[in-house]
């Protein structure tokens, strides 16, 4: 790679590069699922649930069908579509299989599931037609909360778990643990809960779905991370042959993981198709927050076992989350108890683990994998319990995480994994220093406002191969890539990649990537996403395994299109193809000559007669990566500054530093937007964002107006600080960073108030905290 | 609610004639019988700002407005603001430059609360810069990159109204515009 390149030493990977994205998107001239408008297309709107919990009697569409525009309304039973069922292979003791239908038809389960769908011209006579339906149903008392799940009084929220328990596994137990808490100087405890949330991309769900006679295929274009996985459940839904389905994603405005789960409303949408129109469906806000897939809310009872000097020597957590009334595809309801018992140790040297995970089901809207999955809550629980050991043992916060954190690489922890090298130390030391150089400790503010200085340190598995899927023993296992890459005539080439990107700047990051392997400009690599007709097979974009394990694969194919370019140059040259070497300008050189990839490509396509006897035409190569291991790591130390406002119990955020560690970056300014945008999220969920339920189980934030989303008032500037420990079997050394900032945030906001709260003996363990506690302990002394 | 109402818009300089309901959402009328699919609906009940235009130079919730309420007004819409070529802006290169979009839903949103702003308060600083971008919602950025590349463009328009203004010959009328001739912009800040 001698030819300049964007960065000095000629490689496009770790240069900010302009993204191609940004000039459509500038202009207004970006496509999403609702730019998207198809001759003689009907709008769909859902009939929804008013109640949380209830048999349905009766769901009368008559009405609707005479409203003026309304072309056709179907119940369940009109549209008889197969449910979409996600399983573990697991015992029954442990995993309890249910399923989600399309359509409630026999009962419902969370205020806003779909009964029926009304297609019509215009999606206005779309949402007149709902109003028009009369649903009969026959109210059950609501599951609302998990304590109410876990005491099974009343009917379960589905018949095959009586006791509204889907998930129940024990991963962990080492053996002795109980003598070592008995024996232990001391053990400090945490209960902590983390309230729903929701993933909230800007752009809604949406699904625009059309039957096309000439290939007879559906095709159905929808804003989704998982493209294949939404073929796949659609043909088996709907009985048609996965090639009978096509899956194409326009741009995507967010995901965050609400969108790498398949949804029903658009398997329905996708149905209607029978009328023989293209249907679009657009999921309206109220139907994001109300009935969409939500995340987070779990319940944590942790302790854990010190030394005098803060170092740990126990650890065991017994984590409940509530994964509302459905289990989601293809993850289940296990994600997030499975993701929590698996990773809870983190950072820390652990040598004693115990622990129990548990997935409810209660009568509210179901969860999906959410930016983090787990991580925050956990990360938060170990952070307090660091924290409560100090202020119990009378150390330094700081000084016990370093007593604790691994230093030495690889790991094997008392979870099972193996963690790649990091720099969780390292990132610590920095952070730390960063504040104190900006002169934060000691601090005092003028107005009246306490200062608190928080922390947290975590890592986060990101390339999470098939190998860590199965483990978890998911029946359908993701992990692996596939990538294709072709070279045209002109020597530009294309690449497929199953991953996708929704808003992290794929068309770009990846063009580096194949770029450097082939010494082409990144702007001479095409890189195509979100279509299942083009791409083989896929598992989208959730877990930051993007740049991981889809950036690897593409690095493969094009290593593999190298190889093809020299052999082939090498036989044209009449040398060996040892000696042909890519020049790193659009070339091969091959004995005392130099083809360009376009005089190559010109044999491989026009002239294939001059190709050796054993070689075909055409210039295509595909390669596949899965990580074998234990997956990689990326870590971080966050150090956040608040001012608590005595007067109102408000919380502002002075100062937030992040110190990330990602490998290689392939683009900087990406990961730095990554990093960003997962804090504010963080922010959100420590400081603002809950859906909140009342006790019949209906939802009492269902606008802006009441769930409330930061805005830049609330999300202070963000100084980044990169360390990089490059990754042994990735691509270029990356690591993934879409979701560090999202699992940092909360713990790091919620130690800066407990700091800022540490003369007034209260603290805090749960989120989003709470204004009036913070109130109340600010004032207590005055009271 | 089926009546139609015949409406007459004037949007980034042209002049349409629509046979609408009058419940008909000015974002709906711009997004689907206009073609401008630029503006972007996130929340529709006023929020969120994805739908931003600007109304006689205005920012305004295009999801907030029935199309027949703006009859005699001058509508603006994100693809107002690149040249017919596709050239960008100084304010659309500075949000590419300082990476103040992500999945760009949010985007044309923001570009016209700015441009809207900008033209009123081209003195703003980072702070007050910071207030009005609270006004919309963006979930990617965390909003830091969408603040820099605000001021940025601010920054770099007064530089080019002082050297427009500097090399002005002396008997020049002494009034500034508000806000900078465009020609002089686009020179200074390509
Ligand atoms: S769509 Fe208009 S403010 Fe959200
Ligand atoms: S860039 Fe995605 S919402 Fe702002």
């Amino acid at each position: 790679m001698a030819e300049p390149g964007f960065r000095r030493d000629g490689s496009w990977v770790g240069a900010s590069v302009p993204r191609r994205e940004d000039p459509r998107l500038l202009t207004g001239r970006g496509r999403f699922v609702d730019d998207i408008t198809l001759p003689r297309m009907l709008h769909a709107a859902f009939v929804r649930s008013t109640e949380a919990h209830a048999r349905v009697v009766d769901v009368d569409l008559s009405e609707v069908r005479a409203v003026p525009g309304v072309v056709a309304a179907f119940a369940a039973a009109d549209l008889a579509l197969r449910d979409i069922t996600a399983l573990l292979d697991r015992p029954i003791e442990e995993f309890v299989p249910t399923s989600m239908p399309v359509l409630a038809g026999e009962k419902v389960r969370y205020v806003g599931e779909p009964l029926a769908i009304v297609l019509a011209t215009d999606p206005y006579a779309a949402e007149d037609g709902v109003e028009a339906a009369l649903v009969g149903l026959d109210p059950l008392d609501p599951v609302v909360t998990e304590a109410a799940a876990l005491a099974a009084a009343g009917p379960p929220v589905h018949d095959e778990a009586p006791g509204n328990v889907l998930v129940d596994v024990s991963l962990f137990a080492t053996e002795g643990i109980d003598d070592v808490f008995a024996d232990a100087h001391t053990v400090v405890s945490v209960e902590a809960r983390t309230g729903r949330q929701n993933a909230l991309p800007l752009e809604t769900r949406g699904v625009v779905a059309d039957w096309d006679d000439r290939d007879e295929q559906l095709v159905v274009r929808t804003c989704t991370q998982v493209p294949h996985q939404v073929r796949t459940v659609l043909a088996r839904c709907a009985g048609l042959d996965e090639r009978q389905v096509r899956v194409l994603v326009p741009d995507m405005g967010g995901g965050f993981g609400q969108k790498c789960v398949v949804g029903r409303e658009e398997i329905a949408a996708a149905a209607a198709k029978r009328l023989r129109r293209p249907v679009k469906w657009i999921e309206d806000r109220r139907e994001a927050l109300t009935a969409s897939f939500l995340a987070r809310e779990q319940h944590y009872t942790a302790r854990a076992a010190f030394t005098a000097d803060g170092e740990i020597l126990a650890l065991e957590s017994d984590v409940v989350c509530d994964m509302g009334a459905y289990s989601c595809y293809p993850f289940t309801a296990g994600i997030e108890p499975l993701m929590a018992s698996a990773e809870m140790p983190g950072v820390y040297r652990v040598p004693a683990y115990r622990v129990r995970g548990r997935a409810v089901t209660t009568n509210k809207a179901p969860t999906a994998p959410y930016r983090g999955v787990s991580r925050p809550q956990y990360v938060m629980v170990m952070e307090r319990l660091m924290e409560r050991a100090a202020r119990e043992l009378g150390l330094d916060a700081l000084e016990v995480r370093r007593r604790n954190l691994i230093t030495e690489f690889p790991y094997r922890g008392v979870n099972a994994i193996t963690y790649d090298p990091g720099s969780y130390r390292e990132s610590l030391d920095l952070c730390e220093q960063v504040l104190r150089d900006e002169g934060w400790p000691g601090r005092s503010l003028s107005d009246g406002r306490v200062l608190g200085i928080g922390y947290s340190c975590f890592s986060e598995r990101t390339g999470y191969g098939s190998g860590a899927f199965a483990a978890r023993k998911m029946q359908v296992v993701p992990g692996f890539d596939l990538s294709q890459i072709t070279m045209d005539l002109d020597g530009t080439v294309t690449v497929t990649t199953g991953t996708l990107s929704h808003g992290q700047s794929h068309e770009t990051t990846f063009a580096q990537i194949v770029a450097d392997r082939l010494g082409l400009p990144y702007d001479k690599v095409t890189i195509v996403q979100g279509d299942t007709d083009r791409i083989t097979y896929g598992w989208g974009s959730f877990a930051s395994r993007s740049v991981t394990i889809g950036g690897s694969a593409a690095a493969a194919a094009a290593v593999k299109l190298g190889d093809q370019l020299r052999a082939l140059a090498a036989h044209l040259a009449g040398t060996d193809v040892d000696s042909a070497r890519l020049d790193g300008r659009g070339g091969v050189r091959a004995g005392d000559r130099t083809f360009s990839y376009a005089e190559l490509a010109d044999v491989a396509y026009l002239r294939a007669h001059l190709l050796p006897k054993e070689v075909g035409p055409g210039l295509t190569a595909t390669a596949s990566f899965d990580v074998g291991g234990d997956g990689t790591f990326s870590n971080a130390t966050h150090g956040c500054v608040v001012a608590l406002d005595p007067g109102t119990g408000g919380v502002e955020i002075l100062r937030y530093v992040c110190v990330e560690d990602c490998g290689v970056a392939i683009h900087p300014r990406v990961v730095e937007g990554q990093a960003r945008g997962g804090i504010a999220q963080g922010i959100a969920g420590a400081l603002f964002e809950q859906v909140v339920y009342d006790e019949l189980g209906q939802p009492l934030a269902p606008s802006f107006m009441e769930y409330k989303v930061p805005t830049a008032a609330e999300i202070p500037d963000v100084r980044i600080e990169h360390l990089e420990t490059p990754c042994a079997f990735t691509a270029d050394g990356a690591k993934g960073a879409g979701e560090g900032g999202t699992i940092g945030a909360p713990a790091a906001v919620l130690n800066a108030v407990n700091d800022a709260l540490r003369t007034t003996g209260v603290e805090l363990d749960s989120t989003p905290i709470p204004r009036a506690a913070l109130f109340a302990a600010l004032n207590q002394e005055a009271s | 609610m089926t009546d139609v109402q015949l409406v007459e818009l004037t949007v980034n300089g042209e002049r349409h004639e629509l046979a609408i309901p009058p419940r008909r959402t000015l974002a709906d009328v711009l997004r689907h019988d206009l073609g401008l699919t630029g503006t972007h609906v996130g929340c529709e009940h006023g929020i969120c700002g994805a739908c931003t235009v600007l109304v006689d130079d205005a920012p305004a919730r295009a999801c907030l407005l029935f199309a027949v309420q703006v009859e005699n007004a001058a509508i603006r819409t994100v693809e107002s603001l690149s040249g017919p070529d596709g050239g960008l802006s100084d304010l659309q290169r500075c949000f590419g430059e300082h990476h103040g979009l992500q999945c760009g839903f949010c985007t044309p949103g923001f570009l016209m609360l700015a441009e809207g702003y900008l033209a009123e308060s081209p003195d703003a600083d980072r702070e007050e810069i910071r207030e009005v971008v609270a006004s919309n919602l963006c979930r990617c950025t965390g909003y830091q990159t969408i603040v820099d590349a605000v001021e940025d463009c601010a920054g770099r328009r007064r530089a080019a109204l002082q050297s427009a203004l500097d090399s002005a010959p002396r008997s020049a009328p002494q009034s500034a515009p508000q806000s900078a001739p465009q020609s002089a912009l686009d020179g200074a800040s390509a």
